[in-house]
């Protein structure tokens, strides 16, 4: 059974995702990053492979990739990591990349190597949907590997039920109009746009991502979600550290901690 | 009789295999909005006649088609060029800002954003914001900015802000990456002035119909000066490919022209510095379009070089890639030192100092066989003034 299945089946409020680039920031840091995720409480992981052009990423995504695929990081070498990482832990895995990777690697070669590696769903942002329904969807659910779709502020209402009916996996609720990296307050506006997602009584679990960047936000977005996706705040905190792991324990601690939510 | 070949762009955006539009959730509600007005919009009986009476008055076209002599004697054939040089800010780059200006007004959209390579387009969107009005922010790869800087100059006297993309290789594809970037940041009030046969369904198809005047203007020009509306060839530089696109447009499906697609090829095709997609390429997405595609095995996209700024890309458009592969279209590379020789040798053979970018095509003429009955246009998609540094570099070289 996919693991995400039976994470949404028995957990329904308050899930935390963390994103991560493979291969940041060094070359072996993915194990030791999906241990310590895993460990400290993060209920599912989205493993990032870093890409030449991410389009939709900000600069922390755009500089940990750069770094990640200096360090010599390719699928290959991430599907014997994750396939070692699952020697250690049974923490679903999401995979988010660009179409282009999939595409090169081998779309049915790519969703068998990531299933036997662990992998449990996919989230590809510039996958479109008329191309996952023609030539996409019956792969990943033969592997019964779930595809993620996102949806925006500017989403219309049809098209999000139509996301919702094409989703396998969980809904990425990306929290504003931008690429990845923003922080801050969620505002009132955004606040509204989540509470109308919410009404909507959509079948999937929703994670609310984009600007997720400590508890405080980490918190909000949860009240209107089954949870949320913390990505740049996380880059961030692995920059330049010595100690990967306590790195990663931290970060987690500070989210999940009460103490830390402050006002 | 003549084959009629259909080429068109399907309602998705494809030709044959490649095009469609490969972007992200956050794009979906500007692109579908383009896809879904464009082809109407620019129909429209009032936008064609603000169209055209812009590009007459304000671009100065037709642009004129000018009988080679000297260099028709040194070929032994018969070239035409397509003077797209003389057009208003010098290169053909404003016949597509003119149409896409238009359709963001028409579209409520008070912030235009737009790439650059050569600053060509930059300066060409430039131009169009501040005729009528609208905030402009280029984004110019930091390589290209320092090796272009008549045209960074040129965007700053207009009023727009030129932004340096420092990621990737600084260059084209990095600055189209930023652009990108900054439309998914501002969705509502912005409209994204592409500036090539690139990108996600439909700017190929867009871009291509408003650089489309250039073939149109060619089949009565030819009509005019030999009794015949079709030449043998077309020959014209691919960066992304919006030049070669005009100029093919009215002849895709007729058969009797042969099309001639000349791309970059640096320092040499299998130098490692390159940036020959059609040799060099296989099929991936770029830029939200599946075309052929400088990558790696696992699909990362290889940093191309060019001399030339605006060839300087690792992609090709999704028209091409399909003229290419279906063998309508032939592909000739050019590397930098015969660009160059080129641009030098048209200059003082015709006295028209040509884009680095049309050097390449004009090179391509070596490489080509042709017989002394033979029509060959090519297609002169900008002036050189941009480029003087370059020349003066190669000039002091020569002189040793
Ligand atoms: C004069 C000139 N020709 C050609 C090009 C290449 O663009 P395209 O292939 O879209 O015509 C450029 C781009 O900057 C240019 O400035």
């Amino acid at each position: 059974m996919n693991r995400l299945t039976q994470l949404f089946d028995k957990k329904k409020d308050n899930l935390l995702n963390v994103y991560f680039t493979a291969g940041y920031p060094q070359l072996d840091s993915t194990v030791t990053i999906i241990r310590n995720l895993a460990e400290a409480g993060a209920d599912l992981i989205e493993v990032g492979m870093p890409y030449s052009d991410p389009m939709a990423d900000g600069e922390t995504i755009q500089q940990s990739s750069m770094k990640a695929l200096a360090n010599g990081m390719t699928l290959e070498t991430l599907f014997q990591q994750l396939t070692e990482a699952r020697n250690h832990t049974q923490v679903p895995l999401v995979l988010m990349g660009y179409f282009n990777q999939v595409m090169q690697y081998g779309p049915e070669r790519f969703v068998k190597a990531a299933r036997e590696a662990g992998v449990d769903g996919l989230i590809l942002p510039d996958l479109p949907v008329f191309e996952y329904e023609q030539e996409f969807r019956e792969i990943t659910d033969r592997y019964d590997m779930q595809v993620t779709f996102l949806i925006t502020p500017q989403t219309s209402e049809e098209r999000i039920r139509q996301i919702g009916k094409l989703s396998t996996g969980f809904i990425y609720v990306v929290s504003s109009s931008s690429i990845t990296g923003k922080s801050g307050e969620i505002t009132e506006g955004q606040k509204a746009y989540f509470a109308r997602i919410a009404a909507m009584d959509l079948t999937q679990p929703k994670l609310i991502g984009f600007g997720i960047s400590d508890a405080k936000s980490f918190r909000t977005a949860c009240a209107y979600a089954n949870g949320a996706i913390i990505g740049s705040a996380f880059i961030r905190a692995l920059k330049d550290v010595d100690d990967v792991a306590a790195a990663t324990r931290s970060f987690v601690h500070g989210i999940l901690s009460p103490a830390s939510v402050g006002a | 009789m003549t084959k009629n070949l259909q080429i068109d762009v399907d309602e998705r955006g494809y030709y044959g295999r490649f095009g469609g539009a490969y972007i992200p959730e956050m794009l979906h509600p500007n692109i579908e909005q383009l896809k879904n007005t464009y082809r109407e919009m620019t129909a429209d009986p009032d936008f064609k006649k603000e169209f055209d009476a812009l590009l007459k008055d304000y671009v100065g076209r037709p642009s004129p088609l000018y009988f080679a002599k000297r260099l028709s004697e040194h070929y032994g054939t018969n070239i035409y060029l397509k003077r797209e040089d003389l057009n208003h800010t010098g290169a053909h780059k404003i016949n597509n800002t003119i149409g896409q200006i238009l359709v963001a007004q028409r579209l409520g959209k008070k912030r235009i954003i737009a790439e650059t390579g050569a600053g060509q387009h930059g300066v060409a969107t430039a131009t169009v914001c501040a005729l009528v009005g609208l905030q402009c922010i280029v984004y110019m790869g930091e390589v290209d900015i320092a090796r272009q800087a008549p045209n960074v100059a040129r965007m700053r006297m207009l009023g727009a802000e030129v932004r340096p993309a420092l990621s990737g290789s600084k260059t084209l594809k990095d600055a189209t990456n930023e652009a990108i970037r900054d439309w998914i940041n501002n969705p509502e009030d912005t409209h994204y002035i592409i500036g090539s046969v690139v990108g996600p369904h439909p700017y190929p198809d867009m871009v291509a119909r408003f650089q489309s005047v250039i073939s149109e203007e060619m089949k009565w020009q030819l009509q005019e000066k030999l009794g015949r509306d079709y030449p043998d060839a077309i020959v014209a530089c691919v960066g992304g490919g919006s030049n070669a696109a005009g100029a093919f447009y009215h002849y895709l499906n007729d058969e009797r022209v042969r099309l001639v697609a000349v791309e970059a090829a640096g320092l040499g095709v299998d130098s490692g510095e390159s940036a020959a997609t059609s040799v060099l390429g296989t099929e991936g997405i770029i830029h939200g379009s599946r075309t052929l595609l400088m990558q790696t095995e696992d699909g990362q996209v290889i940093e191309p070089y060019s001399i030339s700024a605006g060839l300087d890309y690792p992609g090709i458009g999704p028209l091409h890639a399909f003229l290419i592969d279906s063998k309508r279209a032939e592909a000739i590379s050019v590397t930098d030192e015969d660009a160059l020789a080129a641009a030098l040798f048209t200059a003082r053979t015709e006295g028209i100092i040509p884009a680095l970018e049309t050097a390449h095509a004009f090179s391509a003429l070596d490489q080509m066989e042709y017989g002394p009955d033979d029509v060959i246009v090519v297609c002169l998609s900008g002036r050189g003034d941009k480029d003087l540094a370059a020349f003066t570099t190669y000039l002091n070289g020569l002189a040793g």
